[in-house]
C-alpha cells in the first residue's frame, strides 16, 4: 500500500495555472520534501493534498483510498502550519485534543494520546498554558503535538521552521527528524530552504512554476541534477555556470560546483579575487574571470588569499556538468 | 519609554487640547443635566446656574414619571436597539465572513452592492418602506423598526467586519478545517472572538443613531404601545407650550442606558479603532 499517490494533478486560479500535471507516489514511512523558490506552487500542492484547495483535475489517494472529494478532516492527514495556527482561546491540552474531540473519541483515549504526545515533545509542564504564554519554539512544538495526537496516515508540514530563529530552527529540525524515526510515519514537508531539504528528506521533489523538475534522494539530486535549475537550486554556495565554448566543453553552459574548482598557477579560468569570506572551516573566494563572469570557489580550511589577487582556476571534467541552451543536462 | 519622545511640555499641550475638547463636547450634556433639576423659572432666569436652594426641583422628573408610559417607552427603545444590534452583528458578520473567506463568482460585485448602502441614506426609501409595512401589517410593531434598523446598519457592518476578517490568519481557519470543525464552528469559535473589537466598534456606531432616531418611530410605530423614548419625549414639546422641565428630565434619563452600554463596549471599541494604527 502506498502512503500517497498523486495522479496528473492540475490546479488553476482563474486563467493562471499553478500546478501542471503533477504525478508522485510516496511510499509508507517516507520523508518527502517539496522544495522550490517562492511561487513555485509547493504550498498550493500541499494544500491540495490536505483538501484545503480542490484540484482542478486529477486524482489524490492517501493510504490507498481515493480522497479527491473527501473533506480535510476525513483524509487521515494532520498539518503543521508556518504560523503555528494554534487556537488562541484554548490551552495547550485543548489545542491538542480538539481534533480528537471533533472525531468523537472517548475521553480516556484523548487524555492518553495527549499525554503521549506531550511526553514526546517535553510539553508536560505547559499543558494548562494558553498559546499566548508560550515562546515561538514551544508553540511550534504544540502545533506538532496537535498533529501527532491525530495519528494520521500522512503528516503535512508547511514551512514549519520559517518563523524560528537560526539556533531554534536547527534544534527543531533535529527534533522533526527524530519524530520521523520514532513514529515511522509518512511525512511531506514544504520548504524553500535547501539545507532543510537536504538534511531531512528521504526524497526531494524540486518544483518550479508548478511542475516537478526532478525527484530523487538528496545525493542523487546533488550529484546528478537533471537540469540547470536543480543544479543551481541545491548546494550552498550554489553551482557556478560558465559559458561552455571558451572552455572547450560541449553545450551552452558548463556547471561546476564551488568545491570542485582548484586554485593553482595554471588553469583554464583566469581572474582576480573580488571578495574573500573566511568561515573558519571553509574559505569562499569570489573571483571575476577575464570573461567578466563571477565564480565562487570553496576551499576547505583556512587560506591566506587576499582581495584583488590574480588567480588561475582549474577543474576536473568529471565534476563538470554540461547543459544545453534550454538548461537541460547533456548526458554523454 | 524614550525620554526624547516624552517632553513634559508636549504632553501638557496634548492634555490641554484634549481637556478643552472634552469640555466643549460635554457642555450641552452638562446644561441639560443641571437644568433638569431646576424649576421652570430658574431654567429661564439663569440657565447656567447650578440647581441649588430655591432653584432645585424634581418637578420635571415627577412629570415624566406621572406620564405613566415612560417605562414602556424606555422598554421599547431598549428592545428595538438591542434586537437591531444583535441582527446587525450576526448577519453583518456572517456576510462579511462569506465575502472575505470564500471565492465565488460575483464576490466582488456582491461586496460593492452591500457597500452601496453606506452611500445611499435609507430615509430616501421611507415612502416605499411605509407602503411595505402597511401591506405586511407591521405598522405599529417593534418588529418594523427592528427590520428597518437592521437593514440600515448592515452595509457599514459588512464593510468594516469584512476588512477585519481578512486579517484573521488563513492557517488558523485551515487548522480548524483539518481538525474537523464545521464552517459554522470556525466562524463562531475561531473568527468571531478574534474580531470582537471590530464588532464592538460596529455596535457602538450603530447603537447611538438607533437609540436617538425619531424619524422611523414617528412614521412606522407612532402608536402608544410602541412609542420609543425619543418619540415619547416629544409629548412634552407642544406647538405653543413646551414643558422644558419634563423634556430635559426625559433626555437626561435617555442618556443613561447609552452610557451604560458604552462603558461595556468602550474597552473593546478603543482596541478596535486603534488596532490598525498601532501594531
Amino acid at each position: 500500500m502506498t502512503a500517497l499517490v498523486l495522479e496528473s494533478i492540475n490546479k488553476s486560479f482563474g486563467s493562471v495555472d499553478v500546478l501542471k500535471d503533477i504525478n508522485l507516489t510516496v511510499e509508507p514511512g517516507e520523508f518527502i520534501v517539496f522544495v522550490g523558490p517562492s511561487g513555485c506552487g509547493k504550498s498550493t500542492l500541499l494544500r491540495t493534498i490536505a483538501g484545503l484547495e480542490d484540484a482542478t483535475s486529477g486524482r489524490i489517494m492517501i493510504g490507498g483510498r481515493d480522497v479527491t472529494t473527501t473533506p480535510p478532516a476525513k483524509r487521515g492527514i494532520a498539518m503543521v502550519f508556518q504560523s503555528y495556527a494554534l487556537y488562541p482561546h484554548l490551552d495547550v491540552e485543548g489545542n491538542m485534543a480538539l481534533g480528537l474531540k471533533q472525531a468523537g473519541e472517548d475521553k480516556a483515549t484523548i487524555t492518553a494520546r495527549v499525554a503521549t504526545a506531550a511526553r514526546m515533545l517535553s510539553l508536560e509542564s505547559y499543558l494548562k498554558r494558553r498559546p499566548a504564554e508560550l515562546s515561538g519554539g514551544q508553540r511550534q512544538r504544540v502545533a506538532i503535538g496537535r498533529a501527532i495526537v491525530r495519528k494520521p496516515e500522512l503528516f503535512l508540514f508547511d514551512e514549519p521552521l520559517s518563523n524560528l530563529d537560526a539556533a531554534l530552527r536547527m534544534a527543531t529540525r533535529v527534533e522533526i527528524a527524530r519524530l520521523h524515526r520514532e513514529l515511522g510515519a509518512s511525512m511531506i514537508y514544504v520548504t524553500h530552504d535547501q539545507t532543510e531539504a537536504m538534511t531531512l528528506a528521504d526524497r526531494i521533489v524540486v518544483l518550479r512554476d508548478g511542475r516537478i523538475e526532478q525527484v530523487g534522494s538528496p545525493m542523487e539530486l546533488y550529484n546528478d541534477p537533471a537540469n540547470q535549475f536543480v543544479a543551481g537550486f541545491l548546494g550552498a554556495p550554489s553551482m557556478n555556470f560558465l559559458a561552455a565554448a571558451p572552455l572547450g566543453a560541449p553545450g551552452a553552459t558548463l556547471g561546476i560546483r564551488p568545491e570542485h574548482l582548484r586554485v593553482g598557477k595554471e588553469g583554464r579560468i583566469r581572474g582576480r579575487t573580488t571578495h574573500v569570506e573566511r568561515l573558519g572551516g571553509d574559505t569562499n573566494l569570489l573571483v571575476t574571470t577575464e570573461a567578466g563572469e563571477t565564480v565562487t570557489v570553496r576551499l576547505f580550511g583556512q587560506h591566506p588569499h587576499q582581495v584583488d589577487e590574480a588567480l588561475a582556476l582549474d577543474f576536473d571534467p568529471r565534476h563538470a556538468y554540461g547543459f544545453d541552451g534550454k538548461g537541460q543536462r547533456l548526458r554523454s | 519609554m524614550n525620554k526624547a519622545r516624552h517632553n513634559p511640555l508636549n504632553s501638557a499641550a496634548a492634555h490641554g487640547a484634549l481637556i478643552l475638547y472634552t469640555l466643549i463636547a460635554l457642555f450641552p450634556v452638562f446644561v441639560i443635566l443641571i437644568n433638569s433639576f431646576k424649576t421652570r423659572k430658574a431654567i429661564f432666569a439663569e440657565p447656567l446656574a447650578p440647581p441649588l436652594g430655591d432653584a432645585f426641583s424634581l418637578i420635571g422628573y415627577q412629570t415624566v414619571m406621572k406620564q405613566g408610559d415612560f417605562f414602556l417607552y424606555f422598554q421599547n427603545s431598549f428592545i428595538v436597539t438591542v434586537a437591531s444590534l444583535f441582527f446587525i452583528l450576526l448577519f453583518g458578520a456572517m456576510a462579511a465572513f462569506a465575502l472575505s473567506e470564500y471565492r465565488f463568482r460575483g464576490n466582488m460585485l456582491m461586496g460593492l452592492y452591500l457597500a452601496l448602502g453606506i452611500m445611499i441614506p435609507i430615509r430616501i426609501g421611507t415612502v416605499a418602506i411605509l407602503e411595505l409595512m402597511v401591506q405586511t401589517g407591521l405598522i405599529n410593531t417593534l418588529l418594523a423598526l427592528i427590520l428597518v434598523y437592521t437593514a440600515q446598519g448592515l452595509p457599514l457592518a459588512v464593510f468594516i467586519l469584512s476588512e477585519f476578517m481578512r486579517q484573521v490568519s488563513d492557517d488558523l481557519k485551515n487548522a480548524g478545517r483539518i481538525d474537523g470543525m464545521s464552517e459554522y464552528a470556525i466562524f463562531f469559535k475561531l473568527v468571531l472572538p478574534l474580531v470582537r473589537p471590530a464588532m464592538a466598534t460596529v455596535a457602538v456606531f450603530n447603537m447611538i443613531p438607533i437609540w436617538n432616531d425619531l424619524w422611523f418611530p414617528l412614521i412606522l410605530a407612532p402608536g402608544e404601545s410602541t412609542k420609543t423614548l425619543t418619540l415619547g419625549s416629544q409629548v412634552f414639546i407642544g406647538q405653543f407650550v413646551t414643558d422644558w422641565n419634563a423634556v430635559l428630565s426625559a433626555l437626561s434619563l435617555a442618556i443613561l442606558p447609552v452610557l451604560v452600554l458604552y462603558v461595556i463596549f468602550s474597552r473593546q471599541l478603543i482596541r478596535g479603532i486603534t488596532s490598525g494604527a498601532v501594531k
